[in-house]
């Protein structure tokens, strides 16, 4: 009852910042008319899956993360930009618990999922997690076969399957399968930096998730196959919930539809500014340290 | 000459550098040579070690040594049963600190919560891996060989030697579980992995290589220790080889001491034979031991 509150309410604020930004995108030459109907549709049929409310992160003593709601939209690609150490990797990771790896960090506030708390007692992470699927930074495959590496996971999470369908399936949707199909028994770390983070998203897929967070997956790569990957990611945005931790501009006004800006306030806590579908965000923020940041003023 | 090195004069150092690329360079030099150094001393030790004993008891290795029972007669000595005592005390004492010290280690470093207690415990074990071996036998007779009612047998023996080299396995084994890098677990946990799933399929294969090093340096030492099995095991002569957990027993260094306490010059012949039977034999477990690492660093690596 709650949550479809919220949601409701969420929607009308959109709906008044799609007005908004409307007027600034008919006003900005060069962004397409295709680009901003991709943003009309996402406005008004994705229904939120992900609740941040009054999230706030401790490193022991250390208050990492200060206050922050957000939704996330179903079907939609969120990106998180902001400054090094503003915290948006940190929250990322509350989303599908990996931050309980970290002994002393301690999370206040709500994840709702599905309007479900994750962090609450009765709620076990192995299970968010396979839910909620995580690509990291650096490409970290097993060092097992190409194949092993995407079979692992569903097989762990009691696959019954048959995996052979399910491996070829993962890596056409990670678009490595004309790439990796005659060696599939080589190690996954014998693959090329951007052909192993590929490796990761098919892994992920493999588990059959709802959500895929992706924590910088294209700042260890080059920009060939950082390409690849943002392509990949708008294939996936239809059957999948994507949110994408980025230090690249460019890569957020490419790949997200919405984007969310955090920074740090005086005390060296990380907050966030604004959030708003991506063409706004770029074209037209509300808050001038968005402007600033996306303009390169800072960060 | 065009092979010595001639320094770049153009474009003048800047002010305020004084670059001495000669000296520094020297100073690497003398480093390189107190390495060198080093590592020949070692070598020219283990090459007179080797001297002193091939020299009088190469000409007394014979099958006799290794297929016969001790006797009073120089010729017809052996240590058969000395042979088989220490390969069932270093495997029974390599497989039990293994399976205890490899436990201990997993949960120290995936379980147990980092802080004060798992300082102590740390310490602790740093502690034990320091305490006399004679004190591991001590502790042996009392609890295994009295307590617990075993008296001077083989299992008294594998449980002592077992403890004296726990801390090692204990030690290593930690080392080695810490050294797999934070990302490859993360990926486990990320695609729904149980910790135990973490711990069985990523954390432990690529460990083990560097636990394997540390029980091979564990079953080294427990070949050669000689103090503890002193006071649990048999001092006195055995003439069978143990044909279960509950026999007396003797090892190759305790039979090597007694043949040197003997006065007749032939045994000294026949410990130095012996020793050098017993350093085959250890070079034999180390191969065995370094293929298998091979093997298994071959197959983990990220």
């Amino acid at each position: 009852m709650t949550t479809t509150l919220v949601q409701s309410e969420t929607q009308q604020g959109d709906a008044m910042q799609l007005e908004s930004s409307k007027e600034a995108v008919a006003r900005i030459p060069g962004i397409s008319a295709a680009a901003f109907q991709s943003v009309e549709k996402e406005q008004a049929t994705a229904p939120s899956l992900i609740e941040l409310k009054n999230l706030n992160i401790h490193y022991g003593t250390f208050h990492a993360v200060n206050n922050v709601n957000l939704s996330i939209k179903q079907n939609s690609i969120t990106a998180f930009i902001g400054p090094s150490g503003c915290g948006k990797s940190t929250v990322l990771r509350c989303i599908n618990r990996m931050n309980d790896l970290i002994p002393s960090a301690r999370v206040e506030g709500e994840i709702l999922y599905h309007g479900q708390d994750v962090n609450a007692r009765n709620v076990d992470p192995v299970e968010v997690r396979r839910r909620i699927g995580m690509v990291f930074q650096r490409p970290n495959p097993f060092p097992k076969s190409i194949y092993e590496n995407v079979a692992w996971g569903a097989r762990i999470n009691g696959y019954k399957g048959n995996f052979d369908e399910l491996v070829e399936a993962s890596l056409v949707r990670a678009a490595l399968w004309d790439e990796v199909k005659d060696k599939l028994k080589d190690s996954g770390l014998s693959l090329s930096g951007g052909q192993q983070q590929r490796l990761c998203i098919a892994r992920a897929l493999a588990t059959n998730p709802d959500v895929i967070l992706l924590d910088e997956p294209a700042s260890a790569l080059d920009p060939i196959s950082t390409l690849k990957i943002e392509e990949l990611l708008r294939e996936l945005e239809s059957d999948y919930t994507i949110v994408i931790v980025t230090h690249n501009m460019q890569q957020a006004a490419r790949v997200s539809d919405r984007t969310v800006f955090f920074s740090l306030n005086e005390n060296r806590q990380g907050i966030l500014v604004e959030s708003g579908p991506t063409q706004k965000m770029f074209t037209k923020p509300e808050d001038p340290r968005t402007e600033g940041y996306i303009s390169g003023r800072f960060g | 000459m065009s092979s010595e090195l001639t320094s770049i004069t153009t474009p003048p150092t800047a002010a305020g550098y004084q670059p001495q690329v000669n000296k520094r360079q020297t100073i690497g030099k003398i480093w390189r040579w107190v390495f060198f150094g080093s590592t020949a001393l070692a070598i020219v030790l283990l090459g007179m070690l080797l001297w002193s004993v091939i020299g009088p008891g190469w000409g007394w290795l014979s099958w006799n040594l290794i297929t016969n029972p001790p006797s009073r007669y120089p010729e017809k000595a052996g240590m058969n049963p000395a042979i088989w005592g220490s390969i069932w005390i270093v495997l029974g004492s390599g497989v039990a600190a293994f399976v205890m010290g490899l436990a201990t280690a997993i949960y120290l470093e995936e379980y147990a919560s980092k802080g004060r207690f798992n300082d102590f415990i740390q310490t602790n074990i740093s502690n034990l891996a320091g305490v006399p071996s004679i004190v591991y036998g001590l502790l042996g007779l009392v609890v295994f060989v009295d307590l617990m009612h075993f008296g001077r047998t083989l299992i008294a023996g594998v449980l002592t030697m077992a403890l004296l080299i726990l801390p090692v396995v204990v030690i290593s084994s930690r080392e080695a579980i810490r050294a797999v890098p934070p990302s490859l677990r993360e990926a486990s946990y990320g695609l729904g992995a149980t910790r135990w799933q973490t711990i069985w399929n990523h954390v432990l294969p690529a460990a083990f290589p560097g636990i394997l090093t540390g029980i091979i340096l564990a079953m080294s030492r427990a070949i050669g220790e000689t103090a503890p099995l002193l006071v649990v095991g048999g001092a006195s002569q055995v003439l069978w080889r143990p044909d279960s957990i509950f026999s007396t027993f003797m090892v190759m260094p305790l039979q090597i001491y007694n043949w040197t306490g003997r006065p007749q010059e032939e045994f000294e012949h026949l410990a130095a034979a012996a020793i050098i039977v017993l350093m085959i034999i250890l070079l034999l477990m180390n191969s065995v031991a370094i293929g298998l690492r091979q093997h298994f660093s071959r197959k983990a690596r990220w």
